[in-house]
């Protein structure tokens, strides 16, 4: 009888364990289907030059992070110095200039540090839905094959990159001889 | 409301097809009706993955926009309604769809409004169950007569008369 008492109480403590673990989960935090996936093709100007066309083979070649920011995006400018910190430990940094305006964008940088290798420019946000992107900030890891590995959707933090892609990119770059190794091999088995 | 009076007059001088976001009620031109009312049905059936809980047809959001853009340009190019689906979910996951499909990890969602349709049959029954059982006893058993009778008497005899 005293059991049977018990179970409104445990329901009860069960559903507040449920929303309680809800309140602590990010809803924007989705699985992206895009990592393990070859970085989707683009092509699109160079933010400084409309005259060069970028591509997806132009991010690829390094591990390196991709970043989607824009000026009116004021996350995007807060995380800009953690990027410059990356940028300047060798990492390299492509970018999309999601949705924003040429002229605005290359005053921001000409005014600010620049940690970007190649800006490719997507006023109308064309290679944002490739992507999968869903709102700026966004930053992806790219392998040294082009494989999106990694994809945080929202502003990078110290935490996060000390918790989760510096150990990524440096174990990424550990595989690279063994991949270019492959490479090397498959070339040379194929009739030239 | 102003960026839609600026849309507007734009959409009749450009070609369709063309880069751009399309605003909520901007009127399009389709080359079939049936592709008219499938651009119309797969708007309400994704979802704007920032605003989370609307369509991307009653969203307001820029990606929302680009989303009808690339819905309705792939509708003009002819590609049907699932391969259209799936190119929004290979970007944006499962999650795009407002309907999500059968599949192991939503098994237990689609299960639910059974789950709990049976949870709750379980509880009714047995509450019903109990129920019946204390009201079918109807009759006293000679013990609880005798209590009975000496409780009568015993009120009878104590008040005044």
């Amino acid at each position: 009888m005293k059991l049977r008492l018990l179970i409104p109480l445990v329901a009860t403590a069960a559903l507040l364990g449920l929303l309680f673990l809800g309140l602590g989960q990010n809803s924007r935090d989705l699985p992206s289907p895009l990592v393990g996936k070859p970085a989707p093709p683009f092509a699109l100007e160079a933010l400084e030059d409309a005259e060069v066309i970028l591509t997806e083979q132009d991010f690829i070649g390094e591990v390196a992070l991709v970043n989607v920011w824009a000026t009116w995006c004021s996350t995007c400018r807060s995380e800009k110095p953690l990027l410059m910190e990356l940028a300047r430990g060798g990492i390299p940094i492509h970018a999309f200039n999601y949705r924003d305006e040429r002229d605005a964008a290359l005053r921001y940088l000409s005014v600010s540090d620049n940690p970007y290798r190649t800006i490719a420019y997507d006023p109308v946000g064309d290679a944002g839905i490739d992507w999968g992107v869903y709102a700026t900030p966004e930053t992806y890891v790219l392998d040294a094959e082009g494989v999106i590995r990694y994809k945080r959707i929202g502003p990078l933090t110290r935490q996060l990159l000390l918790d989760e892609v510096l150990p990524l990119i440096e174990r990424l770059r550990a595989e690279t001889p063994r991949a270019e190794r492959r490479a090397r091999q498959a070339k040379r088995i194929a009739p030239s | 409301m102003m960026s839609r009076l600026l849309i507007l007059p734009l959409a009749w001088l450009l070609p369709t097809g063309l880069a751009m976001a399309l605003a909520i009620g901007q009127p399009l031109e389709f080359s079939s009706e049936a592709q008219r009312r499938q651009y119309d049905s797969l708007v309400r059936e994704l979802r704007c993955t920032v605003c989370q809980s609307e369509t991307i047809h009653e969203s307001n959001a820029e990606l929302a926009a680009d989303m009808r853009r690339r819905v309705y340009d792939m509708t003009l190019a002819g590609h049907d309604a699932d391969a259209i689906v799936d190119f929004m979910v290979q970007r944006y996951g499962d999650y795009v769809r407002y309907r999500p499909p059968l599949q192991a990890n939503t098994l237990l969602l689609w299960a639910s409004p059974a789950l709990l349709l049976l949870g709750g049959g379980v509880v009714w029954w047995r509450v019903v169950a109990g129920r019946r059982g204390g009201v079918g006893r109807a009759e006293f058993t000679a013990a609880e007569r005798a209590m009975l009778d000496r409780l009568r008497q015993g009120e009878d005899a104590g008040r005044p008369q």
